[in-house]
């Protein structure tokens, strides 16, 4: 954890392991996070439903049965078909279709893609700009403090959806000025959606961590630190900044189901990914049309998996932040 | 008592060391610190409220000789912990100087304190509140040496820590644990650790047992004499419990109100006490004896430091306070005995020797209660 400090390399004691790969998994699977991971069944099948998740996203084009972007493929006289067990259901579908004639189960491999790729990676912007400024805020004080939170209570009047769609809005017009930029428009709506996202929830975790640090800054082991001489940024790095992780993951892990719930509003509000590449959140709202003509899995499939999803990172989170705290152990 | 020369009253004498010890290693000389604490600005502003000043350390002044323990005794609130800070560079000073080794080391930036920092180390009051409990015990006694690269590798480092975990009593394998495995003395003493590895010279104590069991507050006590004996250690001691402070001081200053009233070594100071207030404090000391004396505890509260009473801040709460102590603000006089005292009454002759008895009639109704 401190080894960064130490400058001479080269000295080799029998129990400092030497670097290399294997070396690292063994180490993992040595640790005490390993041993709590093994120790909760629960945890283990969390984490088993996020990497199923994960290897679909990946590897969806591979795993899918059918390509729900190519359009050609597509047929209307297939649209709205039930599951596979269902009366005029087909084995082609097995969780039916929707009403472009889209296999959903492959909707729901591609969808599941985007829409993991959207929310962690705002999730990861905003956690890691809200924890910045944050610790700044509660460790620094005074002037820096006032202007970050005066700012933050200013973004949290509005809704995060206002936000998101002005950030967006502000994006999409500067390229719409400037076409020197050469952009694919898809990369810019993933683009534009993650950062509109991810700068309109850092808010949450800046005050989160500021309030942890106001209190940790004050004790004992950070005057400690002081006494020796420590840089002011190592101290908030590696003193304070450990003892407020805790709930910012856990926040995180909330925060990854309202990424993804954002991203389909924005979808359905037009400024998201295009209709042509549907998301989870896109799949559920095209659904929700159909829900009281009986046709119900289109918006009941997609939304157990999302929900599925969400649950699982929940459950991933809670146990994250209990194996990080040595008092738990 | 009446024996102090009239020369001696204006002149503002810093409390020399007794002559068992060498040349002084620290030297506090006019130390003042005084917090800002009215409202914000603009509340100021619309309320017409005056700027507040707390005056927690208001001009004091002392010597530390090298290998000596002086300790520092008062009430809550009384401004010991604020000289701790400001001799290990927490705070900086409104004004005065700190000398360590003849290095001025008053307020100066982090950087122009590095060198210094090394032979100054502090022990802290809470052990649970200390160390990191995040990083394992190895590592946060680590950190002064990684911090002074005192090492020259990991292996080294290693050694070292597990010597410093032998020399505090404890076992090199407890390195390996988190400090919430430890009980409050246990974790004192890994916090006595981490301040000796950057093998200081000098170590601020502030209130180091106040946080233990009575029967661990010994063993800790006897483990700081041990270690100041074999490192040749000085000690800045600070603590309200003057049991604590007998045992393990050579010198004693007692702090009211951000101003020492009485400095002496730590003998005379408890059998022959001169300051009212270091001789009530004395009384509130529980008698194990049982001799059934009169006592005479300290009645009523420590004024609010923003607003201190005029001339002596100890009138209000004084039995022998007259006209002048509530005009004109006592210097510190020698006496006999090798201290210091602060006080009209004592330079006058009228504070009379020996026990002070519950009868005095009280000069103003302040502290009327006389409990007993």
């Amino acid at each position: 954890m401190a080894d960064q400090v130490d400058k001479s390399q080269g000295i080799v004691s029998a129990p400092v392991p030497k670097s290399g790969f294997l070396d690292m998994m063994r180490r993992f699977f040595d640790s005490d996070v390993w041993h709590s991971f093994k120790s909760s069944p629960i945890t283990i099948f969390a984490g088993v439903i996020t990497l199923i998740y994960f290897i679909l996203a990946i590897f969806g084009p591979w795993i899918a049965p059918h390509d729900p972007f190519d359009l050609a493929g597509l047929s209307l006289m297939d649209s709205l078909l039930p599951p596979a067990w269902m009366e005029y259901g087909e084995a082609r579908f097995p969780l039916g279709t929707d009403d472009q004639g889209r296999d959903l189960l492959s909707a729901i491999i591609y969808g599941s893609r985007v829409s993991l790729f959207i929310g962690f990676a705002s999730v990861i912007l905003a956690m890691v700009m809200g924890i910045a400024l944050g610790l700044i805020s509660g460790f620094v004080g005074g002037a820096v403090d006032a202007f970050i939170m005066r700012a933050a209570e200013i973004q949290l009047s509005f809704p995060s959806i206002l936000i998101a769609l002005l950030i967006n809005g502000i994006i999409i017009g500067y390229f719409k000025t400037h076409p020197e930029w050469q952009v694919d428009q898809v990369t810019l709506a993933y683009f534009v959606l993650v950062l509109s996202i991810g700068l309109s929830n850092w808010v949450q975790y800046a005050r989160t961590v500021r309030g942890s640090t106001l209190v940790e800054r004050n004790k004992e082991y950070v005057q400690a630190a002081h006494v020796i001489g420590i840089h002011p940024i190592m101290i908030m790095w590696r003193h304070i900044l450990p003892n407020v992780l805790g709930p910012v993951l856990v926040i995180a892990t909330i925060q990854l189901a309202l990424a993804i719930i954002t991203e389909a509003t924005l979808s359905f509000l037009g400024v998201g990914v295009p209709p042509t590449e549907p998301s989870l959140g896109t799949l559920i709202r095209v659904g929700n049309d159909y829900l009281f003509s009986g046709e119900w899995w289109i918006t009941i499939f997609p939304g157990a998996a999302l929900a599925i999803l969400v649950l699982a990172v929940n459950l991933l989170g809670d146990w994250l932040r209990d194996a990080l705290n040595p008092k738990l152990r | 008592m009446s024996d102090v020369p009239g020369s001696a009253l204006a002149e503002k004498a810093p409390a020399r060391t007794d002559g068992r010890f060498g040349h002084a290693m620290l030297k506090v000389e006019g130390l003042k610190r005084y917090f800002d604490v009215s409202a914000p600005w603009l509340n100021r502003v619309l309320e017409k409220q005056p700027k507040q000043i707390l005056k927690a350390v208001d001009g004091i002044d002392f010597e530390i000789a090298r290998g000596e323990t002086f300790g520092l005794v008062g009430e809550s609130g009384c401004g010991k912990s604020t000289v701790a800070r400001l001799i290990v560079g927490l705070y900086g000073p409104t004004d005065g100087s700190i000398t360590l080794e003849g290095n001025n080391i008053a307020g100066l930036s982090r950087k122009e304190m590095a060198p210094m920092r090394r032979r100054l180390q502090m022990i802290f009051q809470d052990p649970y509140a200390s160390l990191n409990p995040r990083w394992r015990v190895r590592d946060i006694i680590a950190e002064p040496i990684r911090a002074f690269n005192l090492t020259s590798g990991n292996t080294e480092t290693a050694e070292r820590v597990a010597e410093l975990l032998t020399f505090v009593g404890l076992n090199p394998r407890d390195g390996e644990k988190f400090p919430h495995e430890f009980s409050g003395g246990q974790r004192q003493r890994i916090s006595i650790a981490r301040a000796l590895a950057s093998k200081p010279e000098f170590l601020v104590c502030d209130e180091p047992t106040s946080a233990l069991d009575v029967s661990v507050q010994a063993q800790i006590l006897n483990l700081m004499k041990d270690l100041q004996r074999e490192f040749a250690l000085t000690y800045l001691f600070i603590s309200h419990n003057l049991a604590v402070v007998y045992h393990i001081s050579d010198r004693v200053g007692v702090m009211y109100l951000g101003k020492l009233v009485e400095v002496a070594p730590s003998k005379t100071l408890f059998t022959t006490p001169r300051h009212p207030y270091t001789r009530m404090l004395l009384d509130t000391i529980p008698d194990l004896d049982m001799t059934g004396r009169e006592r005479m505890p300290v009645g009523g509260e420590v004024p609010n430091p923003i607003t201190p009473p005029p001339g002596c801040a100890f009138h209000p709460r004084c039995p022998f306070a007259n006209d002048r102590c509530k005009s004109e603000a006592p210097q510190p006089i020698a006496v006999d005995g090798g201290g210091l005292v602060a006080c009209h009454g004592v330079e006058e002759g009228r504070v009379p020797q020996g026990p002070i008895l519950a009868t005095p009639a009280k000069p103003d109704g302040l502290a009327a209660s006389v409990h007993e």
